[in-house]
Parts: C-alpha cells; structure tokens; sequence
C-alpha cells in the first residue's frame, strides 16, 4: 500500500472540517458558497476513489499521528465506509444546492453543514470506539445548530427534546464504552474483534445492550422512535433533507458495524429482528396519520430503518448485503423526497396536504420527479427500491423468517397507500398553484435519476454491497489490516 | 471502595433522571448534566481503582492506566460545551416569552 493512498482517509473528515471553520469568518455570500461546494465535492471525489480503491476487498489504513494501532486511533476506510462516506457526500452535495437555491444559507448555516458533513463522514471511517462517540457529537452539535437556527418558541421547544434524547443516548453510550473497556481493555475495533470473545460475558453483554440503546434511539428503531417525527419537522427543506437522508442511518452503520464484526450473531437475532418488525410497522401506521407533507415523509424515515435492521438482524451475508444496499436507496430516495417537500413548502408556503392541490398540473417536472421516488420508497419497479426489499425478502426466506418477511411485505403496500395519499391530494386535486423555479426541482431531480439508474442496472451496486458484507461476515482482513499483520 | 463508587453512580444517575423527568427547563439542563457525570466516574473505574501511579516520570512499580483520563477529558469539554448550548436555547425560548416552564 502506497502511502498516498493513506493519506485519503483523513481528508474526508480535514477538508469540512477546515471549511467549516474557514465559513464562520463571515466571507460573502459568493466566497462562501465557491468554498461550501467546492469542499463537498472534494470530499465527493475523494470517497469516488475510496470507493474505487476498496471494491476489491483491500482496506485504507491511517493511523491517527503515527501511534500504531491499537494505541493510537486508526481511521478505516473498509468497503461499507467508502459507501457510506460517498452517499454521505452527494446528499451534502445535493442538499447543499437546494439550500442555496433557496437562498437559505447564511455563513452559519454553511458552516453548520460543514461541520456535519465532517462529523458524519468521521463517524463511517473512525476504527475506534471512543472516537466514534467523539465524532457523533462533532454531529450532533452541528445538527443541533442547523436545527435551532432561526426558529420559533414550539420549534424551540421540538428542537430541545431532540438536543435531550440525543445527550441521554450519548450518556448510554459512554457507559458502554466504559464497560467494554474495563473488560477488554481496548477500544479499537478491530482489537476488540480479537479480545470480545475472550473477556468477561457479564460486562461485555451490558456494554453491547447499553450500545444497542444508543444506536437504536439515534436511528431511530422500534422502541426508541418516538422524538424523530417532532425534530425532522423543523428544518428548512435542504437541511431536512441532509438529515432526514443521513442522520439516523449513521446510527444505522453504526449498529452494521459494531454489531457484526465485534459482536456476531450466531444465526438471526431475535431481538434485532422484532425490532425491526415494529420499526416497519409503527412508523408507516404513523406516516398513515399524518396530514403534512414532511410529518408523513419523517414516519417513512422510521419505517424504512426497520428494512435495513432486518437485513442485519438475518445475520448472513445476503442480508447484510441487502441491509446496505437498502440503506444506500433509501439515503438517495428519501432525501430526493424531502427536496421534493421542501420545493413545495418554499413555493407554496406550506406543506400541509388540507392547503395543496393540483401540482400536478402546474408542476410537472416536480410531479415525475416526487412519483418516481415515492414508487421507488414503497417498492415499485424499475426502481432501486424494489431490487433492495427483494435481497431482503430473499435473504429472509433464505433463513426461514417468513413473519418478518410477511410483515414487510404488508408495510411496503402501506407505504404505497401512504405516498398515493400525497400524491392524490397534493398533485390531483382542484387548485392552481404557483410553479416551483428549476432550480429547486434539480436537485430532487439528480436524486430520482440515481433511483432510476440503480433500478435499471442493479447489479453494479450489488456487487459493491455485497463485497462490503463480506467484510463484517468475515472481519479477518479488517483486523489484519487494522493491526498491521 | 467500588461498592462506594457504584452507589455514587446509582445516585447520580437516579437524580439525573428523576430532574430529567419534571417539567422546568433547568432541572432538565441540570440532569442532563448529572448524566454526563455519572458516566464519566464509570469510565473512571474502568481503569480499576488499583492505586497506582501516574505515567509520567515513573518507570517502576505498578502504573495507572492514562486512557480512561483521556477519555474523560475528552467527554468532559464535550458535554461542557453542550451544556453551554443547551442554556442558550433554553435562554431563547425564555425569551420567546411562556417563562422557562417546559410545556407549550
């Protein structure tokens, strides 16, 4: 491994970072927006050769100020994190040209986004447990900022709820961190690959209980849903968007990948697997009751996170594959939804479906675009969504769990139910409202023609899924690299 | 000593919760807090409370484990900083007007 190559990690985490603190001077609005989008897209072209560099099974390696692993902090760029870190850096991309097209980005808020993109980027490529939690609060408080800028006393209010879960989930996870090192004595993932198996059962068990709470209340998983529908309703349409797409599913990869390399599962976990069964179910039924736009599409968020819990609690290789392959759809096709919600609330100036009507006839182009996610989000084909719900129905009968599958099946009719709704009432329906600028319904656009692209050649997308899985199935060549051995 | 620390942690984190739970602001910013100390002693006897002495300058007899103060350094700014953030959002929904009672 050359060293050049080395030095690629650490840059998708050094560049927002850097930006970020570069934007909070206050430059004009022309620097800052030349600055944000061209640090976007140098992160989008380093994960490109991320990406390109680990399809073929190698991992990045850089060990953090040259202390050798495991003492220093090794950053990881396996197979899945190149994945993540390049879905990550189009969404911010794609979010980042919807907020300015709105002319919603202030230097704050375009240092804001910086700061989140880095601290997410961080959370998929940090090989070390500690500096997971440190990353996840670099997010956090990022998205704390963006969500609370410029808000209104209730907003306020939704807003501290999300900043008082997320801490309590962040306290859970430092005990765990604290378990787990007392019993193991290290932090680095791939060490505790090696030394889990021989420590203690009883400390070990809880620290991996109480990381469970934490990812899943940040995910947003069945039972711990219950603040995302509030706090996802309060953000202008690009940051939503940002969020809605990325937020929870870096708890999502988090539970990927502690929950395959450092504690594996013998076989499907029945408590993941119910969990995920409840996650589908509770939140489509949700979404079903909402009458607002972004309060329906948030339920869909927690619905859909039940999917890609599924595929990890089968526990095998094609549902772990098809779990990444379902979490990569839904990042794109969510968030082109929210972009979609978000051009309607800027036109029309509100998104609740009792004030749409007749878009449709008015908005083409916005119409394709929400129709082509929506179908894709419940599971329609050509598109990628039909391809991911399809490996995890395969890989659930493969492994005999026909209730979660059926259970699966029933919330993708539901979700169809639920984006007809919208689309009956705020594309059809009597009214002529204003047109959306092109330039809101782009971004929204790129995302729709990605659906639609994966769907026609899903293949190429499984291939990199499918690689990835075999990294956490099988972590040899994770810890190999890691450790230097 | 251990059994001493472990009520210390129940305690705190017992009242942690219980202000987390009433309806002012404040007493919730204040839980929170209490939280994040609690988990800070528990990283502290991760390390074992084995008496022994620090790292530095010192190549004999038996060494304290250095990580877990790291650790705890590094969660210590973190939560001092979000506290900070939380008592100016709580300050701006003061301002908002409705008083610091958490209900709307």
């Amino acid at each position: 491994m050359t060293r050049e190559i080395t030095v690629l990690p650490p840059l998708v985490i050094v560049v927002p970072l850097l930006t970020a603190v570069l934007l909070l001077v206050g430059p004009p609005r022309r620097v800052s927006r030349t600055l944000g989008l061209a640090a976007v897209l140098i992160s989008l072209a380093v994960a490109t050769s991320l990406v390109a560099v680990t399809r073929g099974g190698q991992v990045l390696v850089a060990q953090a100020g040259g202390w050798a692993a495991p003492y220093g902090i090794s950053l990881v760029a396996d197979a899945l994190a190149a994945l993540m870190v390049l879905i990550a850096s189009l969404i911010a991309l794609v979010g980042l040209l919807f907020t300015i097209a709105a002319g919603r980005d202030d230097c704050f808020v375009a240092s804001g986004w910086q700061f989140l993109l880095a601290g997410i980027n961080w959370a998929f490529i940090t090989g070390d447990l500690f500096n997971l939690f440190v990353s996840y609060e670099v997010m956090l408080i990022a998205s704390y900022f963006l969500l609370t800028h410029g808000t209104t006393r209730r907003q306020a209010r939704e807003a501290f709820i999300y900043v008082a879960i997320n801490l309590v989930a962040s306290t859970f996870f430092l005990f765990a961190v604290a378990l787990i090192y007392s019993a193991t004595g290290t932090l680095n993932m791939a060490h505790l690959v090696e030394r889990v198996p021989l420590a203690p059962a009883g400390p070990v068990r809880a620290g991996a209980a109480l990381l469970l709470a934490a990812f899943g209340i940040k995910a947003g998983v069945f039972p711990l849903y219950f603040w995302l529908p509030h706090a996802y309703a309060i953000p202008p349409g690009g940051i939503a968007a940002f969020f809605g797409g990325m937020l929870t599913k870096v708890g999502v990869y988090s539970l990927f990948r502690v929950f395959t390399i450092v504690f594996p599962s013998e076989g499907p976990n029945v408590v993941l697997l119910w969990s995920a069964a409840g996650t589908m179910l509770f939140g489509v039924l949700g979404a079903l009751a909402q009458e607002d736009i972004r309060r329906i599409l948030s339920f869909h968020i927690i619905s859909q996170v039940g999917y890609m819990i599924m595929g990890l609690a089968l526990a095998s290789q094609l549902g772990i594959a098809g779990g990444i392959f379902y979490v990569l759809h839904h990042i794109v096709v969510k968030s082109g939804l929210l972009l979609v919600g978000g051009a309607i609330e800027e036109t029309q100036g509100s998104g609740r479906l009792d004030r749409l009507g007749g878009l449709a006839r008015t908005n083409g182009p916005l119409a394709l675009v929400f129709i082509i996610c929506a179908l894709s989000l419940a599971g329609v084909p050509p598109f990628s969504g039909f391809f991911a719900k399809l490996l995890l129905i395969h890989a659930g009968l493969a492994v005999g769990q026909r209730a979660v599958v059926a259970v699966s099946i029933l919330v993708s009719l539901l979700t169809l139910m639920s984006m007809l709704k919208i689309y009956a009432t705020a594309f059809w329906g009597p009214g002529t409202p204003p047109r959306a600028p092109a330039r809101l319904v782009v971004p929204a656009a790129v995302l729709a023609a990605i659906t639609l692209a994966v769907g026609l050649q899903p293949q190429v997308l499984y291939s990199l899924t499918s690689a990835a899985a075999g990294h956490l199935v099988a972590p040899a060549a994770y810890v190999s690299a890691v450790l230097g051995r | 000593m251990a059994v001493a620390v472990a009520l210390l942690v129940g305690t705190l984190v017992a009242t942690g919760f219980a202000l987390l739970l009433g309806r002012s602001i404040l007493r919730q910013i204040i839980g929170l807090a209490l939280l994040s100390h609690a988990a800070n002693v528990v990283i502290l006897m991760a390390a074992g409370l084995r008496g022994g002495v620090p790292v530095i300058g010192v190549t004999r007899g038996p060494l304290t484990d250095p990580l877990p103060q790291a650790l705890i350094l590094t969660a210590i700014v973190i939560s001092f900083g979000v506290t900070a953030f939380l008592l100016a959002l709580g300050y701006r929904m003061h301002l908002f007007g409705g008083g610091e009672d958490g209900d709307d």
